[in-house]
C-alpha cells in the first residue's frame, strides 16, 4: 500500500530495524542539527553534573518513583515548562517564516520542515504545556485545599505522570529520528491517512497521543476519586474552595472527553497499520467522521484547559480582594453549566463543511450560550473586587490582565459562532488571533497567576517581584502586539498554515506579530530569570508562615512546603472560606496529641512501565514488531508483577511527626 | 447533497431588512476603516452581495457585543483603581459575597444580547446558507426568476484548482471568471484531500471534499480580478493552491469564454488523470473542450480507467449488493493511493515551470507565439491585482 520506493535494505536490516535507516536522520536540516548539537551538549552537562554530585540515587528515591501528590505536581510543571520552551521555538520559527516569505523569497523553511512545525506547536502547546501544567496544578493543590493527605489513588497518580512524559518523548524523538506530521494538530484524514502521509510523522503523532491520553485520563479518574471521597469532614460540596469545584468539572470533562480520542485515533491507527477503512475517501470511509469525531473531545477539551484556571482566579481575586468570593453559588453553577454546554457544541469547527442551516445554526446559539454562564463568572470576579481592598501583587496582576484579554477573545469567540461570519473567518488568521487571546490570555496568564500564588506554598519562598513585573508587562504587551495583526490579517482574508505569501502589502503585519513574538521571548526569558533571582534570594524571600498572602482556603492552614502528610490532623470545615473562618475563630494550632501517620510507599512501577511504552510505541512507529511485542509482554508483565507488591504502605512514626511539627511551631513563635 | 428546500420561518424579510441596514453601514464602514489607510481589507469591502451580507453581519454581532463587553472592561478597571489597597476606600466590605438584584442583572444582561445575537444567527444562516439559491443580485436588485445561474464545477488538486463550465463546454486552471450581476452555482469536490474553496471578494467558503459534492451560491457585483484559494490545508504544495477570479461585464466574459474556447487543448479523462498528479504553482491552463460528465466522474472517484463509480456502488448496494464474490474484486473501488501526494517532493523555488504538464497544457511561459493568444491574461493579473480588489 504504502508509495514509497521499495526500501534497499536487506531483509535482515528490515527484520531488525523496520523501516528505520540512516535517511530518517536529518543531517540535511542545518537547524536540526544545530539543535541536535545544542541538546545534546545539555543533556550531557545536566547527566554529568548529576553524576559528579551523586544526585542519582535522592532523584530516584525522592522524585522519580515518588506517590507524594506535591512532589509528582511539581514534576508535572517541570515537564510543561521544558515542553513550553520546545513550544515556542517553533511559534518564534513561525513567525520569523512567515515575515521573512515575500516578494519570491521561500523564507528559511522549506514544506517539509514548516508543516511539522506548525503540527508540532499546536500539539506540543496543548497536550504537553497547558495539559501537564494544569494537571501539576491541579495535583498539588487540590488535596491541600480538601484537607487530604494525598490523592485517592497515589501509585496512579505517578504512573499517570510518567505516562505523560512517555508521550512527550515520543514526540520529542520525531525531532531527530524521522519526521513529525505534516498534517495540523488534528491530523485530518484523508491526508493522515496512509495513502497521503506513508511516513513516520503521523505514526509518532498518535502514539505520543495515545500514551500521553492513558496517563491523562487515568489523572482525570484519580482527581474525580479525591474530590468526592477525600474531602476532610465537614466539607459539603457547597463548601468546596472554588478551585476544587472548577478542577472536579474539568476532570469530569477529561474522563468523558479523552476516550473519544482514543477511539478516534485507534481507529485512524488501524486505517494506517492494517488498511481498515474508516476514514479513506474509497472502500466506504469517511474522513468527516474523523473531524466529526475529534471535535467531540477537541471542544470539551479547551473547556478542560480553562475551567481550573477560572478556579484559580477565583481563589486569587477573592484572596487579593481581602473578601469572599461574590456569588459562590452562581460560579459553582455556571462551572457546572459550562461544563455541560461544552458537549454541545463541537459542530462549530466545521460549519463549512457543508451542514445543513437547521444544524449550523442549533450549533451556533449553543456556543453563544456558553457565553452567559462565562460572563456571569466574569461579572462575579467584578463584584469580588467591588468593595474589596485590593492588593496588586503579581497573581492578582495577572488576573486583571486576564479580564481585560478574555473578553476580547470571548467576543471574537461569539463571533466566529455566528455561521455565516464563520464562513469568511474560519481557518482564517483571525481564528488564530481568537483561540490564542482565550489560551494565552485565559490558560496561559491563569498559569502564571498560579504559579506566582502558589510557589510560596510549595517552596516556602516568595517568588521576585521585580522581575515578574518584567515578565508581566512584556508578556502582556507582547501578546497584544503578536495577535492585533492576526486579527487584522484575517479580515484581508489570509488563512492559517501559510508559508509563503503573494500580496506584499501583509508583511508589514507579520513583521508587527515577529515583534510581538520577541517581546514574549523576553517575557519567557524574564521569567526563568525571575525563578533563578528567587531561588538565590530565597533567604530574603522566606515565608515561615504558611499563609504569607492572609489566604482563606486549607493549603495556607498548614507549613509551606507542607510536610510528606500535608496536615497532622485533619481539619473539621464549618464554612467555604475554611481557612480564613478558622483564623477569624481564633483557632489554634495543635501542637500534641500526634498519632502515627498512614502513608503510600514509593514505587518504581510507573517509570518502568512508562519506558516499556516508549519502547513499544517505537517498535510501532518503525515497523520493529519484535521491539513492539516483547514490550507490550513487558509492560503487562511489569503491571501484573506489580500486583504482587504488598510494600504499599508504611507509618511516619510518632516522633517523626512530633519532630517535624515541633519545628513548626518554633517557626511560628519566632514569626511573633 | 442537493438543494435543500427552502425552510419556512416567518419574518425573514425583516431580518434581511435589518442586516441590510447597509445603506447605514456603507457610509460607516469607510470611516470605521479610514485610519487604517490604503489598508486592503477585503473581508470588510467585499464585491459580492454574499459576502456584503456577511461583512454585515459581522459588523451588527460586534456592536452588539461591545454593548456589555466595553462596559465590563470599563468596570474592571474603576474598580481595579476605586478598591486598590492604597485607596483605603470606605465602603470596604470583606463579607460582601451576595446581591440578588446584581445576580439577576449578570445573568441576563448576556442572556438578553444573546437572544437578540441567538434570533440574528438563526435568520441569518438560513438566509445566508450557501446551499441556499440566491434570491437577490445586491440590496436593490432581486433575481429574476426566469434568469440562469451560471454553472461552475470546481475541482481541488494537489494543488491547483481545476473548474469546468459545463454549459459552456469549457474548463480552466487556476483562473476562472463570471459575469457581473449573474447568480453562480459552484458545485465543489476535491480529487484526494480536503481542501476548502475561499474567495474572500466574492462569499464565504465551503470545503471541498473527496468523493463529496459541496455547493456554494454566490454573485459578483463589482468587475475585477479577485484572488481565490483554499483555506484548508492539504499539504506540501497549499501555499500556493491559489487563483484568480475575474468579475467581468457581459462582454468581457463572452471574449473570456472565447479565448479559452480557442485554445486547442481538451479536458479528456486521461488528461484529467495527469492534471491530478500533484504539482505546485501552474500558471492558469485553458480547455476548449471538457469532456461530458467528467465532474460526475470526479466526484464518484471513477475518472481512472477500471474504476467503479462510487453512485453506482452505492445503486447495488441499495438492490442488495453483487454477491459474495465481490467482496474479492475491490480493485474498481481502491482511489487513495492512486495520487502520490506521500511521496511528492516539491520542485526548487523558480523551477516551477518543469513540472511535466500534460501535452496541451504547457505553461505560459513555454507556449510558442502562434499560441500566446490562447494564454491566460497572466501578466497583467499578476501587475493589474492590486489595484482592483482595493477599496
Amino acid at each position: 500500500m504504502s508509495p514509497h520506493p521499495a526500501s534497499e535494505n536487506s531483509g535482515i536490516w528490515k527484520l531488525i530495524f523496520g523501516r528505520l535507516d540512516w535517511s530518517a536522520i536529518p543531517i540535511h536540516e542545518p537547524i536540526l542539527i544545530g539543535t541536535f548539537i545544542a541538546v545534546a551538549i545539555g543533556g550531557v552537562a545536566v547527566l554529568g553534573l548529576v553524576t559528579k554530585y551523586r544526585l542519582w540515587g535522592m532523584l530516584w528515591r525522592d522524585w522519580f518513583t515518588t506517590v507524594d501528590h506535591k512532589r509528582i505536581g511539581i514534576m508535572y510543571m517541570i515537564l510543561g515548562l521544558i515542553m513550553f520552551v520546545r513550544g515556542f521555538a517553533d511559534a518564534v520559527m513561525m513567525r520569523l517564516q512567515q515575515a521573512m516569505a515575500f516578494n519570491g523569497s521561500e523564507g528559511y523553511l522549506n514544506a517539509h520542515h514548516y508543516d511539522q512545525i506548525f503540527t508540532a506547536h499546536g500539539v506540543i502547546m496543548i497536550f504537553f504545556v497547558a495539559m501537564p501544567m494544569i494537571t501539576g496544578i491541579m495535583n498539588y493543590m487540590v488535596p491541600l485545599q480538601i484537607g487530604a493527605r494525598d490523592v485517592s489513588f497515589p501509585f496512579l497518580n505517578n504512573f499517570s505522570f510518567w505516562m505523560t512524559t512517555a508521550g512527550a518523548v515520543i514526540v520529542m524523538m520525531s525531532l531527530f529520528v524521522g519526521e513529525f506530521a505534516r498534517t495540523g494538530w488534528l491530523a485530518y484524514p484523508p491526508l493522515s491517512g496512509i495513502a497521503y502521509s506513508p511516513g513516520v510523522g503521523v505514526d509518532y503523532y498518535i502514539w505520543g497521543l495515545q500514551i500521553a491520553g492513558i496517563g491523562t485520563l487515568l489523572s482525570g479518574v484519580n482527581l474525580i476519586a479525591t474530590i468526592v471521597k477525600m474531602r476532610a469532614p465537614g466539607m459539603s460540596m457547597m463548601k468546596l474552595p472554588i478551585f476544587v469545584w472548577t478542577s472536579l468539572c474539568a476532570n469530569v470533562l477529561i474522563v468523558a472527553a479523552f476516550p473519544v480520542l482514543t477511539a478516534v485515533l485507534a481507529l485512524l491507527s488501524l486505517d494506517r497499520y492494517v488498511g481498515t477503512a474508516f476514514f479513506t475517501n474509497d472502500m466506504g470511509g469517511n474522513p468527516m467522521m474523523y473531524v466529526n469525531l475529534i471535535w467531540i473531545w477537541g471542544h470539551p477539551e479547551v473547556y478542560i484547559l480553562i475551567l481550573p484556571l477560572f478556579g484559580v482566579f477565583s481563589e486569587v481575586t477573592s484572596t487579593f480582594s481581602n473578601k469572599r468570593l461574590f456569588g459562590y453559588s452562581s460560579m459553582v453553577y455556571a462551572t457546572v453549566v459550562i461544563a455541560i454546554l461544552s458537549y454541545l457544541v463541537w459542530l462549530h469547527h466545521f460549519f463549512t463543511m457543508g451542514s445543513g442551516a437547521s444544524v449550523n445554526s442549533f450549533f451556533g446559539i449553543t456556543t453563544m450560550v456558553i457565553s452567559i454562564p462565562t460572563g456571569a463568572k466574569l461579572f462575579n470576579w467584578l463584584f469580588t473586587m467591588y468593595r474589596g481592598r485590593i492588593r496588586f501583587e503579581l497573581p492578582m496582576m495577572w488576573t486583571v490582565a486576564f479580564m481585560l484579554t478574555f473578553v476580547v477573545g470571548g467576543m471574537t469567540g461569539v463571533l466566529l459562532a455566528v455561521p455565516p461570519a464563520d464562513f469568511v473567518l474560519h481557518n482564517s488568521l483571525f481564528l488564530i488571533a481568537h483561540f490564542h487571546n482565550v489560551i494565552i490570555g485565559g490558560v496561559l496568564f491563569g498559569l502564571f497567576a498560579a504559579i506566582n500564588y502558589w510557589w510560596p506554598k510549595a517552596f516556602g519562598f516568595k517568588l521576585d517581584r521585580k522581575w515578574g513585573v518584567y515578565s508581566f508587562w512584556l508578556w502582556v504587551v507582547g501578546f497584544w502586539f503578536a495577535f492585533m495583526p492576526l486579527y487584522i490579517l484575517g479580515l484581508m482574508g489570509v488563512t492559517r498554515r501559510m508559508r509563503v505569501f503573494d500580496d506584499p502589502s501583509l508583511q508589514i503585519w507579520f513583521e508587527i506579530a515577529a515583534l510581538g513574538a520577541v517581546m514574549i521571548a523576553a517575557g519567557i526569558a524574564c521569567m526563568f530569570i525571575q525563578f533563578g533571582v528567587s531561588i538565590k534570594n530565597r533567604d530574603k524571600l522566606r515565608d515561615t508562615t504558611g499563609d504569607p498572602w492572609n489566604g482563606r482556603t486549607l493549603e495556607w492552614a498548614t507549613s509551606s512546603p507542607p510536610p510528606d502528610y500535608n496536615f497532622a490532623f485533619t481539619p473539621v470545615i464549618h464554612d467555604g472560606d475554611a481557612w480564613a473562618d478558622m483564623k477569624k475563630r481564633g483557632y489554634q494550632r495543635p501542637t500534641s496529641g500526634f498519632e502515627p501517620i498512614h502513608m503510600p510507599s514509593n514505587t518504581g512501577t510507573g517509570v518502568i512501565i512508562a519506558g516499556l511504552s516508549i519502547a513499544f510505541s517505537v517498535g510501532m512507529i518503525w515497523y520493529m514488531w519484535w521491539l513492539a511485542g516483547l514490550s507490550f509482554v513487558g509492560i503487562l508483565a511489569v503491571a501484573i508483577g506489580h500486583t504482587f507488591n504488598y510494600k504499599r504502605d508504611f507509618h511516619i512514626p510518632r516522633d517523626v511527626v512530633e519532630r517535624t511539627e515541633g519545628e513548626r511551631t518554633r517557626q511560628l513563635a519566632m514569626q511573633g | 447533497m442537493s438543494i435543500r428546500k427552502r425552510p419556512a420561518y416567518a419574518d425573514s424579510m425583516t431580518v434581511r431588512r435589518f442586516l441590510d441596514r447597509s445603506a447605514f453601514l456603507r457610509r460607516l464602514s469607510p470611516a470605521l476603516l479610514l485610519p487604517l489607510g490604503g489598508c486592503d481589507w477585503i473581508l470588510m469591502n467585499p464585491a459580492g452581495d454574499v459576502a456584503l451580507q456577511q461583512r454585515n453581519l459581522i459588523l451588527i454581532s460586534t456592536a452588539l457585543m461591545l454593548l456589555i463587553i466595553l462596559p465590563v472592561m470599563a468596570m474592571t478597571v474603576w474598580f481595579a483603581w476605586r478598591y486598590r489597597e492604597k485607596a483605603q476606600a470606605k465602603d470596604h466590605d470583606p463579607d460582601w459575597d451576595h446581591s440578588t438584584t446584581l445576580e439577576l442583572l449578570i445573568w441576563s444582561a448576556p442572556l438578553l444580547i444573546i437572544i437578540a445575537l441567538g434570533a440574528i444567527t438563526w435568520t441569518s444562516t438560513h438566509l445566508l446558507d450557501p446551499y441556499r439559491p440566491i434570491e437577490r443580485i445586491d440590496h436593490e436588485r432581486r433575481v429574476d426568476p426566469a434568469a440562469k445561474r451560471l454553472q461552475v464545477e470546481v475541482v481541488a488538486m494537489d494543488w491547483k484548482w481545476l473548474f469546468i463550465y459545463p454549459e459552456l463546454g469549457i474548463a480552466t486552471v487556476n483562473e476562472m471568471a463570471a459575469p457581473v450581476d449573474q447568480p453562480i452555482e459552484f458545485k465543489i469536490t476535491s480529487s484526494s484531500i480536503m481542501n476548502s474553496f475561499f474567495v474572500p471578494a466574492l462569499a464565504g467558503q465551503i470545503y471541498a471534499m473527496p468523493g463529496m459534492q459541496t455547493v456554494l451560491h454566490a454573485v459578483a457585483n463589482k468587475p475585477g480580478n479577485f484572488e481565490g484559494f483554499s483555506a484548508n490545508y492539504s499539504g506540501a504544495g497549499f501555499s500556493n493552491m491559489r487563483f484568480r477570479f475575474h468579475a467581468l461585464d457581459k462582454a468581457g466574459f463572452d471574449q473570456w469564454v472565447a479565448k479559452v474556447k480557442a485554445s486547442g487543448a481538451s479536458l479528456d479523462r486521461a488528461a484529467y488523470v495527469k492534471l491530478e498528479q500533484p504539482s505546485e504553482k501552474v500558471p492558469p491552463i485553458y480547455f476548449g473542450s471538457v469532456e461530458p460528465h467528467l465532474f460526475h466522474a470526479a466526484l464518484n472517484m471513477c475518472v481512472q480507467p477500471g474504476k467503479k463509480c462510487m453512485d453506482a456502488v452505492m445503486m447495488t448496494d441499495a438492490r442488495g449488493g453483487a454477491g459474495k464474490e465481490s467482496a474479492r474484486d475491490t480493485e474498481g473501488l481502491r482511489h487513495d493511493g492512486t495520487i502520490d501526494v506521500g511521496g511528492f517532493h516539491p520542485v526548487e523555488p523558480g523551477r516551477a515551470g518543469e513540472i511535466a504538464q500534460p501535452a496541451g497544457m504547457t505553461p505560459a511561459a513555454e507556449k510558442t507565439p502562434a499560441e500566446q493568444g490562447h494564454q491566460a491574461p497572466h501578466q497583467q493579473d499578476q501587475d493589474g491585482h492590486e489595484g482592483h480588489h482595493g477599496m
